[in-house]
Parts: structure tokens; C-alpha cells; sequence
């Protein structure tokens, strides 16, 4: 195994990596039972460090080293133009607590970036705090059913939520308080809408719906599905994560939805987890933008229309509240506000189209290998399953092998309505040669899944670490940050 | 794939074995072989009541996390402990040993909507 050491083992007593600088500000004293004498941090070189994280990094596996077609996640390519705009000195040396009139630029990006969502979804307003996806689900709920309370209406306690959908919507739900209901599927991928009618009463909150749904299929019968949810009183929220198919082609708020989370770290191309911390902005409809997280930014003109525009902070009349502190992530905002300056309308719409367009390619090329339960045109990604006649081979199996292949493995046993689901998602970031070389590693992999089976049981066999006891890793959760002798010596 | 005769079947995969008044339900061969390892159980507490159907619990395996349905409508008098340290029990006697609930039928009539070994089967093959 291709082990690499921790840092504590590399740690020498008195090796140090930097001189500190002197001190620039006047010293103050640290009462004496607040202070540690030991710290228990590696003592290392700075050529120690250099070297230990760069090694580390060479082991990762990236978008920046290869494909990466994680279904429902959008791991679209981050420009380095968007860190360049992120590090721009008037971004990224300001603080959050200073007073608006000296940052007026952060707030302008703000402020059209606000705009340009509303737009892009079809909302009325939109608010940039929520720090992730799933955040950005709770803000809405809490929307939802401040809206409801707002008019009176205490008995709605029930939110709708298809099968096939994400973990964090019943999540978010049952976090704001309410009952979830699944939805079944149909035969075709869409929701059930005898069950959807039988479910739609004066108790239900609205329904969350991901569109196109974790299928990669546009739900069909939208209309109808959104006729009975407001029919009964209730809304619509929608989840985002899938707007990568749809920008500049169909505004969410147009087809009916009341509310919905960006994910600005898929659709709009902000690093993902560990790469940066995410952010899901949410967009409303006319009706609940009173309703939205305050502060949100405004413009005033004080000087008269064609003079330099003042924006300031404002508070919706009936807010929520602030679900986060200060601004959100702002650098993330900057980023996003970078994508959307560098494509304009026209290149955001024909993001989506090559996303769409990928998908389909790829599904065409592999369902005849890998079965595709909801054949039909797909939006930007598709599932299908990793099980082959007269061998044992699974899914995990398939996405092990991958690795081999120098390919990331896409997401797997999701959604859950489909047995070893394989979930393929390319973006619109993959030229026609990278998606050929994948087709060519998916369709070996699945003549040796009934030639040899077992290279697959046994996959990866080409990456530092092997096969990893994963019933040991969900079971054992021992996780320390330092080997216990060296936090026995170090501390002691 | 095992489907004992002397058990009732779920839509959503539990099985119920039936004595008088007194019933025992656990996840079945087909559920336990698709969700794979099972690495955690979630019990309910004794004494709880449930409305056929509804979800008394959660089993959590390497692939995924599902709810877990009470066949009949009843009130819990006792839970498998030992899941707690080896679930993978469910894995190795969903039947025996990997047993999840005990409780009390509180309208046994309801039994007669749920599958025979047979009915059961079919749909199991059904789904693949």
C-alpha cells in the first residue's frame, strides 16, 4: 500500500516551519489559567509541510485530474477566472462588519447577483444567506409555513415528497416540523398523480419537487402536478439541484413553482465540499417575498436615476429571520457572479443544452449494456443499473472498477426506486473524446463483469488504497486526529 | 431467495409471523439481500403504538437508509436488543436470530390484506 505518514510522524521536537513576525499591535495578557503550555501540534520543517501536502494532493482525485460523472452533484468544471475575481484584494480583504457606505462594490455584486437569479428562475425575490443546498431547503420551508401562518392556517402540518427524491428534502421537512408523505413513481418516472390526488387536503403544506427529477427526467405532467398541489391551498417548493438542465431554457417560477434553492456550487460552477464551503440562495414568488431572510440588498438612487447608485441593506417586512450569520458565503457569490458575466445569457442557455446533450449521448451508448429502467429522452443525467445475466457483479462493483480507469464512479444506489442504480452525470464540461473514452471503460467493464467477475469483487486494484471494508468504516467510527502515542508524548 | 410459508408478506418488504394476539415481524431474505451489509438498526421503544403501515423504525445499510413499516396495527412489547451490536444478523436469519419487533395485533382482521409466501414471491421475481 502506498501509505503516506501522518504529519505527527513526521514531527521532530523543536523543528519549526516559518519565523513568526514581529508583533504589529500592542500585547495584551492572557490570564494565566486561560493559557496551555502544550499544544500537541507537529513540530516540522516548511519543506516537511510542502512536501507531505503536495503528496496528499497528487493522491486525490479531482475534476481538475479527471472526469467525474457524480450523478446529481454537477461537477462541473470551476473556472480560475472565479478564483481570480474571489482574491480581487476589495473582496477579499473586507469585513462583513464594515460600514456599507465603504463597501459599495461587495453589495453591487450582491445586489445583481440577486437579480440575475431572479431572472434566471423566475422569481420575484431571492435571498443570498442560505450556506448550502439543504440550508437553502430549510429557509424555504420556513417560508412556506411562516406563509401559512401568516393567513391563519395552523392545520397544515403535511409536506408532500416524491420517491425518488433527495434525502435532505424529508430532512428539511421533518426539521421545520412537519409530517412527510412519500409519493410513489409511475411506470414512466413521474410522480403518481392518482396518489398525489388522493394526498392533496387542507393539512398539506405544499410539495417538494426536484424537476427534472434525480431520474434526469422532466416531470410530464407538471402542470397538473402543480394545479393540485395549489389547488388544495398548498405550494410549491422546488429543489435546484437539477437546474443544471434548465437554465435559459424554462424558469422554475414560470412553470409554477413558489420557491426554490439554487445550488450556486453545482449549477453555477462554485467548488464543491472540501474544494469550498457551498451556497444555496433561495428564489420566491411575489407572494412570499415579505417573507424572505433578512437583510437582503437594495438600491436607492439618491442623487436622481441617472446619478451613482446607493445600495443599502433592507429587512423584508414579515422576515423569517436570518438563517445565517453576516452575508452568506461571499466569496462563492463573487464566483458565481463571475460565471454568469463570463457566459451571458446565451452561453448559460447553451451550458445546459451540451449538459443535456452529453447525458443523452452517453445513455445512448451504454443502455444496451447497462439496462435503463425510465428509457426516455433524459435531461442532463440519467440511471441505470449495474447488474448483468449469469453474474453476481453489482453497481459498487462497477463504480470500484472505474477507479481503475482513471474515471470517478458516478453516484450509486440512488436514487432508490432503482435496483443498483448507476447515476451518470457528464455536465457540459466533457469534450466528445473525454465521454467516448468513458463509454469505451463502462462497456469493458461490463464484458468483465460476466468474464471475470471477480477483478471486479476486488476493485481497485490500481489506486493507493484497495478495496475498503466499508461495513467496518459505516460501523467502527473511531476517528482521531492524532496517533495516541504521539498525544500521549505531547501532551503529557 | 427464501420465503418461508407460515409468514404474511409487505408491499415494503417486512414479514409477520403471527401467534393469537401476539405477533413478530422482521425484514425479509429479498429486502436484506438488496440492501446489502446492514450496519445499523433503529428500534422503537416498547409501548409504542403504530397504525398499520406506518414506520416504526430504520435499517441503515452500506447502500442506504430505508424505513421500516409495521405490517398490522399493533403496541410494541419487545425489540431485538442484540441489533444494536450486530445487525448483521438481519443479513445472515432475516427470518430467526435478525427478528426486529414484537407486538400485540390490535385488529387482527387486518392480516387478511397482506401476501401469502406465494403472492410474495411473485412479487419479488416481479421487481427483479
Amino acid at each position: 500500500m502506498n501509505q503516506v505518514p501522518l504529519i505527527y510522524e513526521i514531527s521532530s521536537p523543536g523543528r519549526c516551519g516559518v519565523t513568526m513576525p514581529q508583533s504589529d499591535v500592542p500585547e495584551t495578557e492572557v490570564p494565566a489559567e486561560l493559557r496551555r503550555t502544550k499544544l500537541g501540534l507537529p513540530e516540522v520543517s516548511q519543506i516537511d509541510v510542502v512536501r507531505h501536502y503536495l503528496r496528499l494532493s497528487q493522491l486525490n482525485y479531482s475534476i481538475d485530474t479527471g472526469f467525474y460523472p457524480l450523478g446529481s452533484c454537477t461537477m462541473k468544471f470551476n473556472p480560475k477566472i472565479n478564483e481570480d475575481a474571489a482574491r480581487l484584494p476589495g473582496y477579499a480583504f473586507t469585513h462583513p462588519l464594515q460600514d456599507p457606505l465603504t463597501v459599495q462594490g461587495n453589495l453591487a455584486i450582491m445586489f445583481h447577483l440577486q437579480e440575475w437569479l431572479k431572472e434566471i428562475g423566475g422569481f420575484a425575490g431571492v435571498t443570498l444567506q442560505p450556506a448550502a443546498g439543504a440550508h437553502g431547503e430549510f429557509t424555504g420551508i420556513l417560508i412556506m409555513r411562516k406563509y401559512h401562518l401568516e393567513r391563519g392556517d395552523t392545520k397544515r402540518k403535511v409536506i408532500l415528497i416524491p420517491d425518488s427524491a433527495h434525502g435532505t428534502n424529508p430532512a428539511s421537512s421533518a426539521m421545520s416540523g412537519f409530517i412527510v408523505k412519500q409519493l410513489p413513481s409511475d411506470d414512466r418516472g413521474n410522480i403518481d398523480l392518482n396518489a398525489l390526488r388522493a394526498a392533496c387536503d387542507d393539512t398539506v403544506v405544499g410539495l417538494m419537487l426536484t424537476n427534472p427529477n434525480t431520474l434526469g427526467l422532466f416531470e410530464e405532467h407538471l402542470e397538473e402536478v402543480v394545479n393540485l398541489v395549489h389547488g388544495c391551498g398548498g405550494l410549491m417548493y422546488g429543489d435546484g439541484a437539477n437546474l443544471n438542465a434548465l437554465v435559459g431554457i424554462a424558469r422554475p417560477g414560470d412553470l409554477g413553482f413558489d420557491v426554490m434553492h439554487f445550488n450556486l456550487h453545482k449549477t453555477f460552477s462554485t467548488p464543491h465540499g472540501g474544494g469550498g464551503p457551498g451556497s444555496g440562495p433561495v428564489g420566491v414568488s411575489e407572494e412570499l417575498v415579505d417573507f424572505l431572510p433578512g437583510p437582503i440588498v437594495a438600491v436607492t438612487f439618491p442623487d436622481g436615476e441617472d446619478e451613482t447608485p446607493l445600495y443599502l441593506f433592507a429587512e423584508p417586512k414579515k422576515s423569517i429571520g436570518r438563517v445565517k450569520s453576516f452575508n452568506g458565503n461571499f466569496g462563492m457569490l463573487v464566483r458565481t457572479y463571475t460565471y454568469l458575466r463570463v457566459h451571458g445569457p446565451d452561453g448559460l442557455q447553451a451550458n445546459s443544452m451540451y449538459a443535456v446533450l452529453n447525458a443523452n449521448y452517453l445513455r445512448v451508448k451504454l443502455n444496451d449494456k447497462y439496462p435503463v429502467p425510465y428509457d426516455r429522452i433524459c435531461m442532463h443525467e440519467f440511471v441505470c443499473q449495474g447488474k448483468f445475466a449469469g453474474s453476481d457483479v453489482r453497481a459498487l462493483d462497477v463504480s470500484k472498477r472505474l477507479m481503475d480507469y482513471n474515471f470517478h464512479p458516478p453516484t450509486n444506489y440512488f436514487p432508490l426506486i432503482v435496483p443498483e442504480a448507476l447515476m451518470i452525470e457528464p455536465t457540459e464540461t466533457e469534450s466528445k473524446e473525454t465521454l467516448d473514452q468513458f463509454i469505451d471503460a463502462m462497456r469493458k467493464i461490463a464484458d468483465e463483469a460476466v468474464k471475470e467477475p471477480e477483478l471486479l469483487h476486488s476493485a481497485p486494484h490500481n489506486t493507493p488504497i484497495k478495496r475498503l471494508d466499508e461495513v467496518k468504516a459505516a460501523k467502527e467510527l473511531v476517528l482521531c486526529c492524532m496517533p495516541r502515542d504521539f498525544e500521549e508524548k505531547a501532551l503529557a | 431467495m427464501n420465503f418461508p410459508t407460515d409468514l404474511k408478506y409487505t408491499k415494503s418488504d417486512e414479514w409477520i409471523r403471527v401467534k393469537g394476539s401476539e405477533a413478530e415481524t422482521g425484514l425479509t431474505d429479498y429486502a436484506q439481500s438488496h440492501l446489502s451489509d446492514i450496519v445499523y438498526v433503529e428500534l422503537p421503544e416498547v409501548g409504542a403504538e403504530y397504525q398499520a403501515g406506518s414506520p416504526f423504525g430504520s435499517i441503515e445499510s452500506v447502500k442506504a437508509a430505508s424505513d421500516m413499516n409495521i405490517p398490522a396495527s399493533g403496541t410494541i412489547t419487545a425489540v431485538n436488543e442484540g441489533l444494536s451490536d450486530t445487525p448483521e444478523v438481519v443479513n445472515s436469519d432475516p427470518y430467526g436470530q435478525g427478528w426486529i419487533i414484537k407486538f400485540t395485533l390490535s385488529d387482527p382482521k387486518e392480516l387478511a390484506a397482506l401476501m401469502d409466501a406465494k403472492a410474495y414471491e411473485a412479487y419479488c421475481n416481479e421487481r427483479g
